[in-house]
This record gives C-alpha cells, structure tokens and sequence, in this order.
C-alpha cells in the first residue's frame, strides 16, 4: 500500500534518446513474416533471461460490436479462457500455474488480446503454448460459463459507476462520437449483455479471430526457427475468416457541454476533441507539442498552471489516443466542487493559448531532450519491448519505427507543432464533460 | 518436480552472477548496487526509513505532504528545477509514500547518474519549505486525498478497516492523514518532519542498471557522503495488544455494489532464517487466490457464484505488524453475510483437511516463475531491495526468499491456516451501498422488489 505523487492517470509519454553515437543504441532485430494462413508475425530475438512473452492481437475491440449489442466484443473476449477444447476454465488456470505461466488478456476499443508470459525452458514453454493455442483456437463458450460472465460483467459496470473518473470518460466518448462505434464504451450496456446468446460469441468469434486478422508479436528466448513453428502452430488453428473492413471515420464533433450528477467531493472535468489516428503524419509534431501542453508531467504547463501555481488538482493532463481510426484528444483534471468553474476556466485558457501561441523554443527544446535522452527507457525490458512490437504489428507501423523515432522526435519545430494542433483542435468546439455535484444538465 | 528444479539451478546460477554490492558510508548511508547489464540504463532509488507509522496524532499524512514538498526547492536548486533537470535529462522520476517510508527515484540513461544523485544529496540536506508554497501544496494533498480515498467506497472501507483493526499501532492511520489534520497543518509541521528524519544515517540509496558499483559508491561518498550524520529520535514500538474478540464494522457510500473485507492479524518476516509463518503464510494466500481457479476463485466465483471477486493477500515484508487479508464482492442477489459464510467455510476446510500436494506444488512454481520474471524489471529489482532493507531485513532474504517458500510443507500451511485465521484476531469491514442519486419520491429501488 503506497501513494504515488503522481496518478497513473495516463502514461506520460516521456523519454528517450540523446543524440550521442551511443552503441547501446544498437537498433533492435525486428523480424517480420507472415505464416501461410496469412497471420501477422513480428519477433525480436532475445537470450538474455530464460523468458519468452508472446502477444496475439486481433482487430476484435469494442468498436466492432454490432449495432444494438454492445458487450458482445468483451464478452467474447472474457470466454476465451473460460473453457477450451474440452477442457474446463479451471483445468486450463491449473496447467498454466502448474508452470508458473502467465495468461492474460488486454481489450480496447481497437484491439483484443491475449497475452503469454512463460519460462523458456522446454516442459515450461510447451504447456503454456499448448494451453495458448487451445484458448485462441478451441474456445468452448460453454452455456453456464456464459451466463456466469455475463453476471460479473455486469457487476463489473455496475461498480464503476460509482467511480466518478469512469462516469465521466464514458460521458466523453458518447459526446465525442456520437453515432461512431467508438462512441459506447468498451465493456457494453448491461441490458444488452443480458441479452446476448452463445451463437452470437460463437459468430464473433469465428468472424473476428481469424488467422487473417492476427498479429502474433513474440519477444525472448527462442530462436528464429522455432518462432516460425510457433506462429505457424498459433495461426494454424484460426478461423479462415477474412480480414475485417475498415472502420467508418468518425465526424468532428459539434462543441458540447455534458454536466452529470454524482455523489463525489470532486469534480472530474474532461475537455477534448478527436484527435489523431495511428498513421496520421502529424503523430510526431502532436505528440511532442503535447508534452508541453500537458503530456510531460510536472514539466508540462497544465500541470504548472493547475497545480503548481493555483493547488487546484492533483493530476492536471492532456494526451492523444492514437487509434485506428481518429482517437480522441482528452485534456482533464479532478477538483473539489467549489471550485470546478474556476479550474475549468484556467485549463481551457491554458489549451487556448497554446493553440494560438504554440510551444516557446524553449519548451520544445526541453521537451525533445526529455523524450529523445530518454529513448532507451523506452526499450529497456522484454515486456515494453513486446508492447511496442504489438504496436508495431497491429497498427502496420514501419518496422524501423523505433530505429527512426529519436530522428523524428528532433525533427519537430514549433510551427510544425502549431501548425498541427491549429489543424485538429478548436477551442471554441470542444467536447466538455464535468461529473460532480448535483447541478444535472 | 524435476522441472521446477532444473529452474531452480538454474536461478541459483542465475542470482550468482547478479553481483550485489552492499556497503554502508562513514556517515551511516547505505548504499546498494545490482548490477543488470543488460540495457544502457539505470534507475537509482533514496529510500528514507521514515512513513506513515513514524507520524503522531494531530499531523498524520506529514511524510506524504513533505515528499510533496521535497520537489518545491532547496537553497540552490529553486521551485521545480529538480524535476526540470532530471526532464532535461530524459529522466523519469517520481516518490512514494508508504507506512514503513518514503522513497524518491529517478530512471534514467546509465551516464546520467551523478546528476540523479547530486540533486538528491542536496535535496537531503538544503531543502527550504516556505509557507506560499505549502499552502499551494497542501492544497493539491487535499485534492489527492479526494481523488484515491474519499471518492473511492473501497478504499474507504480500507480506511475505516484499518483504524478498527489495529488501535494502537500506527498503522491505524492513513497514509495520506485525516483530512481534518491535512486541513490543519502547517509548513512548520512539514519542517519538523524533515529535521526529524532526513539524514543520511535515516537513508538507504539503491542502484540498479548497467553501472559499475565501484563507480556508484564512489559517487555516492562524493555526494551523500559529504553530508554530516544527525542523532535521530528514539522510535517506539508501538506494539498492537492482542486483540480480544472479533471486531465488525459497517461503511456506508454512495456504490452499487457490496463489497467485504475479512482481515486477520499475522506476523511479519523478522528473522529471515529461522522464522517460517510468514513463508507458510504466503504459500496460502497463492492456495487461496494465486491463479484463476485457486480455492476462493474456483469455490466463490465459478462454481458456487457466491462472489463476482475474491482474492486472499499478504505481505510478509514490513517493519511493523502483518495482516492476512482476503476481499471479495457478493454476486448480485447474494448477500453479504451468505459470502462471508462461504468464505469462513473455505477457510474451515484448509484448517481441516489442509491442502493437496498439487496445489503445493503449483504455488512454488509460480513463485519460481515469477521471480525470473522480475528479472525483466530493473525499477522492480530495486524496490524490492529497497522495501527488505528498510524493513531491517539484508539483502540475503531477498536471494534466498524463493529457497524458503520451496521448503514449505503442507502441513505447514495448514498449520499457518488454524493458527492464525481465528475470530479472535479477525477485523470485518463490509461497504453497504448508498444511492448514487437521490430516487425521487415513491420509485422502487432497482434490483429490490416494491412491496406496498
């Protein structure tokens, strides 16, 4: 039980490389493939610790819930280890901690995921990856499992809506996206979960995680060779379903004001609009520009001018979302009832200025040497390694995206970044959503 | 088995080679290195045995607002440069606050270090805590108090369990303070804790990362080492009396979901080698909620569907007393006290019947597994340390943490379960929820039936 000084509201995207001919900036071997069922496959090669960690992705999120049902992509998801090929949802938790394996599964509302973390040694490797392979291949969705998800899914809802950060985050995505399927949130409507049968898990499922939609990103202990046997293993059990269609675009959103009631001492106030996409050439002009606005912590003036100089919140920041299709750009903070109306009005006129004005030199240079010499932080783990490998693999990033990173980061100037934001956001069309006090709109 | 033991050698070989190099300053710093090669990098860590417990009625929370106030300047380094160098410098960095301490750390490139530790020494001595600042500042712990705690129905129930648990020890108190003593303090109270506590002889430097521990101590003598030792108070132990009989309370918040803790007082790891609850304690808590069919999850959760989530906890590294915790939340239409029973019934049959071989076996290899896992995190590796020496243990129970959780037995475990998990030492914190809104006069309550 410790306290942070800072919440973990959002990654702060922060660090990276200095412009030293560092050796140990070496590059990273990125391997790439793809097996003959047409799955994905991206591999970094790694000896040091007896480890491999193995991530599959799928273009099977939230955003792809039909019209009228939405949950059924998280559902869906939550089943997958619930029982497969004829073995029960505890038989499969007892293989896997019989070698200290590790399963565990990440949704969003692009991507749904199951990942693996396990010992390299042989007997290890093969029951985690036989236990991996059944749960991506043979899910059973058996009748009561489902009916037992559902309830917790449910439960799961209801007991965040009495935390007021995820009232208000749900709020901004509907307020956002209006029509657009990023607009409900990702875990669905409890009235449509209830509703959801067995055939239509099933239909996703078959639809969904196919071999043509995988991304298999391996990091670790094994070698080239028998990473091409595991992927094709992995893959080979997939569903021959076709890749799925692109997402519609989402529209501009028209400015809004969303105030919603809660029992909380705090408001939790987001202002934002959508943003950018993963391939949008602006990420880098957005992304370090947004470190100075709000994106590098105690470094970044929404921090400075909320926290530092007025005591009005404790965590006070800005991000993009970079998604498949445009993600959104969210600037928030949490303050005492009281003084919501003046901590709003500080952080819109921090948003607006920077929109008009840019960052200084000053602070471009400083946020570049914070994220360019702190590169190597970045890489510095199989794990981190693996999720940017992911990333890489899902969002068909060029795979020298880490090699050219640094280079792109100092390539940022101010009108590039002033010019970029000028271009997305508007500050008199923002989405604003305040939850707190009782003054419903 | 043969398996697991050949993962077994292979950490041993493995731990070998991670050099560990433990010395202590003429001014009575410690400072530790672990050496990790395997990327450019390094995370550095000043660990001040110095938290929550150490406070007094009337300024709880000081060692959390003065950790706030450690980033607001000293005599050279004015308001908000620290962090700005380090930034500059590509660094992350960050504190926390626990009960045992408080702790400051920066990640960084490997060459960046003396910068780290420069800001650090300086920080440990030449703070100055002015009084605009602190007014600014404790406003933004009052605000954060709000955000994790008030605002939260669970960590209310914490809260609340904690300061019914225990009453003497000062771990009945929060770590972020009674709002009440938030809204009181003064800077004078944060300057108090910091002469209190900040000195080199309080404090514990850990290093981890592609660095040469030759280098690392000597950079620290040149920095830290330049600081004078201070006599530091007396500590007190403060020990909890035994408790007497069950104890039972009620929180009200706005939720819509229960939700309970059952938490009993266990002993914490003292002397390494020989104590063996605390070891037969952890191996509990992973039969009882180690993986996703373990005992709480595969009775409560799948097949009796009493609970939607129930996990068992405890931590057997402190410097105070330990606790055995287990939490859980009723399934909808399940009651609390019908999970409570449930819950009391699993615990029965361990004490009973005691527990298989296999789940025996299960738990150690996920422990085996996990710590080569840990490997893969350097900022880890170094809280780790960090955490056993502050709570007085060496080094040396840390690398032989895993030996002594593989020589648990079964019966022990058992053992552990009858002796320890007893009404008489049990707390019991059930949440029961408030409306969210108000329900206009007459309307049903959802989920209850409307009888006229």
């Amino acid at each position: 039980m410790s306290i942070k000084r800072l919440g973990s509201v959002k990654p702060f995207l922060a660090v990276l490389l200095l412009a030293l001919p560092l050796s140990a900036q070496a590059a990273l071997a990125i391997q790439h493939w793809e097996t003959a069922q047409g799955a994905r496959v991206i591999f970094v090669e790694s000896r040091a610790l007896p480890i491999l960690d193995i991530s599959v992705d799928f273009p099977a999120g939230s955003a792809r819930d039909p019209a009228g049902k939405p949950g059924l992509a998280q559902l869906t998801h939550a089943l997958l280890d619930q029982g497969a090929g004829g073995l029960s949802d505890t038989a499969i938790a007892h293989r896997l901690a019989d070698v200290g394996a590790v399963l565990s599964g990440t949704f969003d509302r692009d991507r749904a995921g199951v990942t693996l973390r396990t010992l390299s040694s042989t007997a290890e490797k093969e029951q985690a990856l036989e236990m991996l392979a059944r749960v991506l291949q043979q899910p059973d969705f058996p009748q009561p499992v489902i009916k037992r998800e559902k309830q917790r899914l449910i439960a799961a809802i209801r007991e965040a809506e009495a935390d007021p950060g995820t009232v208000a985050d749900k709020a901004f995505y509907r307020a956002l996206y209006g029509t657009h399927p990023y607009a409900h949130d990702e875990s669905g409507e409890p009235a449509a979960i209830e509703r959801l049968t067995r055939g239509e898990l099933q239909a996703f499922y078959r639809t969904h995680y196919s071999a043509a939609n995988a991304v298999i990103a391996m990091m670790g202990d094994v070698t080239r060779a028998e990473a091409e046997a595991i992927a094709s293993r992995l893959s080979a059990g997939l569903s021959k379903a076709a890749a799925v269609p692109d997402l519609p675009k989402p529209a501009p959103a028209a400015d809004s004001d969303t105030r919603i009631r809660h029992p909380s001492t705090q408001s939790h106030v987001l202002v934002g609009a959508v943003g950018m996409a993963r391939n949008d050439p602006d990420f880098f002009p957005l992304f370090v520009g947004n470190y100075v606005l709000g994106g590098g912590g105690f470094d970044s003036r929404l921090m400075r001018e909320v926290r530092d100089k007025r005591g009005y919140a404790y965590s006070a920041y800005s991000y993009f979302l970079p998604m498949t299709e445009v993600g959104p750009f969210q600037l928030g903070l949490q303050t005492k009832l009281e003084q919501t109306d003046d901590a709003l009005k500080v952080a819109q006129a921090t948003l607006r200025q920077f929109i008009a004005e840019g960052p200084s030199e000053a602070e471009l240079t400083q946020a570049k040497s914070n994220l360019t010499g702190g590169f190597p932080l970045r890489i510095d783990s199989n794990k981190k390694i693996l999720d940017y490998l992911s990333l890489i693999g899902f969002y068909k990033l060029p795979l020298d995206y880490l090699d050219t990173w640094v280079d792109k980061v100092n390539a940022v100037d101010v009108a590039a970044v002033k010019r970029a934001f000028a271009r997305r956001i508007d500050p008199d069309r923002l989405v604003t959503v305040v939850v707190g006090g009782g003054s419903a709109r | 088995m043969r398996s697991l033991w050949a993962i077994g050698l292979a950490l041993l070989a493995g731990s070998a080679q991670a050099a560990l190099t433990d010395v202590t300053l003429d001014n009575g710093m410690r400072v530790i290195v672990q050496e990790d090669h395997r990327a450019p990098v390094m995370v550095s860590q000043v660990w001040y045995r110095a938290g929550a417990m150490d406070e007094f009625n009337g300024t709880t929370g000081v060692a959390h607002v003065l950790e706030h106030m450690m980033f607001k300047g000293t005599q050279t380094v004015p308001p908000g440069e620290f962090s700005k160098r380090i930034a500059a410098a590509g660094g992350r960095e960050n504190a926390f606050t626990s009960r045992d301490h408080t702790a400051y750390f920066q990640q960084m490139q490997k060459d960046r270090l003396e910068l780290a530790m420069q800001l650090e020494a300086d920080r440990m001595a030449n703070l100055v805590i002015s009084d605009e600042l602190f007014a600014k500042e404790i406003q933004v712990v009052m605000e954060e108090r709000r955000l994790r705690t008030d605002d939260q129905p669970q960590s209310v129930v914490y809260e609340r369990l904690m300061a019914t648990a225990y009453q003497a020890h000062p771990y009945r108190r929060p770590i972020i303070g009674w709002m009440d003593d938030l809204k009181n303090m003064t800077a004078q109270d944060a300057r108090e804790w910091y002469a209190r506590w900040y000195a080199p002889n309080n404090a514990t430097l850990v290093v981890a990362g592609d660095v040469k521990a030759d280098e690392v101590v000597a950079l620290a003598k040149r920095t830290f080492g330049a600081l004078p030792a201070r006599t530091l108070p007396t500590r007190k132990p403060q020990d909890e009396p035994a408790q007497v009989g069950e104890k039972r309370i009620v929180v009200k918040a706005p939720a819509q979901l229960p939700y309970l803790v059952m938490t009993w007082h266990a002993p914490t790891l003292k002397d390494w080698e020989k104590d063996t609850t605390p070891y037969a304690l952890q191996i509990l808590a992973g039969v009882m909620s180690g993986n996703d069919s373990a005992r709480l999850q595969k009775s409560l959760v799948k097949t009796q569907q009493i609970a939607v989530n129930a996990s068992a906890g405890y931590d057997a590294v402190a410097r105070g007393p330990g606790m055995f915790m287990i939490d859980a939340t009723p399934a909808a239409g399940k009651s609390v006290a019908a999970l409570e029973q449930a819950i009391r019934a699993e615990i029965s049959r361990i004490q009973r019947d005691g527990i298989s071989e296999a789940e025996l076996a299960r738990v150690k290899a996920q422990v085996i597994a996990a710590d080569v896992y840990q490997r893969d995190s350097l900022f880890y590796q170094a809280m780790q340390l960090g955490e056993y020496v502050t709570a007085g243990l060496p080094p040396e129970a840390l690398m032989r943490r895993v030996d002594k959780l593989r020589a648990v037995t079964a019966k022990e475990v058992q053992a552990v379960a009858q002796q320890w998990l007893q009404n008489e030492r049990l707390s019991v914190a059930e949440l029961e929820p408030q409306a969210l809104t108000p329900q206009p006069r007459g309307a049903a309550l959802p989920g209850v039936r409307h009888v006229n």
